[in-house]
């Protein structure tokens, strides 16, 4: 089928049926911020960031999960999402323990990044100080719950890209972490291959090499991107 | 025009942040010539003064003496800054508040039991060393906080975008890296 016209913030483009209005926008070099969204793996609209208005309706969308359509005129930046997209990042602070001053990831978290650039310059939420532990079972990998923001890259990567299918979500709201296989500690597991695809996927520093310190943990996040398309299109970009 | 009433406060924090304050090196002459440094670590006072115009605050608040200290500050202060991570966010000090708001079961014992070599008790210096609080708590989840100035510890440039900005009457707005926490 052929593709779509639609208008992203007064710009007339074209994008190909199918695709959702945060490729089409990326296509066409508009920014839209988000955090759960990987290139490689599927998205399922799990952080909110990229949340646009579209014109019709009053509801918001998530840009990675909303297809577009012809004739659709989408806004990606107004007061209201500002508003929005501030709430939720001071949010995913207050919910965990997130120290950057200490933490592996300072200066290559992308939590931290997009709070910079979305003018974050403080929590208007009470922390929560909940109390969470670390998994350092596995070898030479380190998993920090007090950093997870439960955005699943990780699940996801390890299920469709590594096939392994050791990461998984367990328990629910407030309560919702990351486990390996059922709920074992993560040096026990029988179905990680120790390819650390998890912790390249990671936006923050919940994921980990062990012996990292302080700002240690530079990921190249884009080799998940290019393993898929190699495996998907037989196309070897570099 | 009088002079501005300046005043840094120390609370819970490593004094990091006071010392990337001094680290503003040749502009400390200009600041000193527009303002009159009335309370400070490096201030020979031990009361905090009335009519303070500006206060810029370091740390978290994590005792009964950093909650008394705040609390004068803000009944007698115009504009406070919350300065450096401790301050705005709660940071290092804060990392205990995970061990549970008890603290003579949870951060003492932790601290001066279970990881204690020699002498191992809980410490009672009642009336000597303040009370910890349940929890420690950023600055401005306690009172108002006019403007903000995250940072473990804020750079240089960073703390003099805000106090030209501040000096000059105006209100300091810090954007893009200069939002950067850690
Ligand atoms: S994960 Fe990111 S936001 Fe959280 S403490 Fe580490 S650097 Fe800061
Ligand atoms: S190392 Fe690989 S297999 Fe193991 S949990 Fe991470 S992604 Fe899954
Ligand atoms: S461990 Fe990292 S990748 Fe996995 S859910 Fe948490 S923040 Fe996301
Ligand atoms: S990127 Fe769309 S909801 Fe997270």
């Amino acid at each position: 089928m052929g593709a779509k016209t639609l208008i992203i913030d007064g710009q007339t483009v074209s994008a190909e049926n199918h695709v959702t209005i945060l490729q089409a926008a990326t296509d066409n070099g508009i920014t839209i911020p988000t955090l759960c969204h990987l290139d490689g793996v599927y998205d399922v609209g799990a952080c909110r960031l990229c949340l646009v208005e579209v014109k019709g309706s009053t509801k918001l969308f998530s840009a990675c999960t909303t297809r577009v359509y012809e004739g659709m005129e989408v806004t990606t930046q107004s007061e209201r999402l500002k508003k929005y997209r501030r709430m939720t990042i001071e949010l995913l602070f207050a919910e965990r323990n997130h120290v950057c001053a200490v933490c592996v990831a300072n200066g290559h978290c992308e939590l931290q990044a997009l709070a910079t650039s979305l003018g974050m310059d403080h929590v208007r939420y009470d922390y929560c100080f909940p109390k969470w532990g670390m998994d350092l079972t596995h070898p030479f990998l380190g998993m920090d719950d007090n950093r997870c923001i439960l955005c699943t890259r990780c699940v996801r990567a390890c299920w469709h890209i590594e096939g392994a299918g050791t990461k998984n979500v367990a328990g629910r709201g407030s309560k919702s972490h990351i486990i390996s296989d059922l709920n074992e500690p993560w040096g026990d597991s029988e179905t990680c291959t120790s390819c650390a695809k998890c912790l390249l996927s990671c936006p923050t520093g919940a994921l980990f090499h062990k012996g990292d310190t302080v700002g240690e943990s530079e990921r190249d996040r884009s080799k998940l991107g290019y393993i898929v398309n190699a495996r998907e299109k037989q196309q070897w970009i570099v | 025009m009088d002079r501005l009433k300046v005043a840094t406060v120390w609370l819970g924090g490593c004094a990091g942040c006071h010392m990337s304050f001094l680290d503003l090196d040749e502009f400390l002459f200009d600041v000193a010539a527009q303002i009159d440094l009335v309370y400070s670590p490096i201030v020979d006072c031990k009361e905090y003064p009335e009519h303070v115009d500006l206060c810029l605050i370091e740390g978290a608040v994590c005792n009964e003496d950093n909650l008394e200290l705040l609390h004068k500050i803000r009944a007698r202060t115009k504009t406070i800054v919350s300065f450096g991570d401790c301050a705005v966010t709660g940071n290092v000090p804060a990392i205990r508040n995970q061990l549970g708001r008890d603290n003579t079961t949870n951060v003492l014992q932790c601290a001066y039991v279970e990881n204690a070599q020699e002498n191992r008790r809980v410490p009672d210096a009642t009336g000597i060393v303040p009370t910890l609080l349940p929890l420690v708590r950023p600055v401005h989840e306690l009172v108002r906080v006019e403007y903000f100035l995250p940072g473990c510890p804020p750079p240089a440039d960073r703390i003099k975008a805000v106090l030209v900005e501040l000096l000059a009457g105006r209100a300091p707005a810090l954007t893009g890296a200069n939002l950067k926490f850690g």
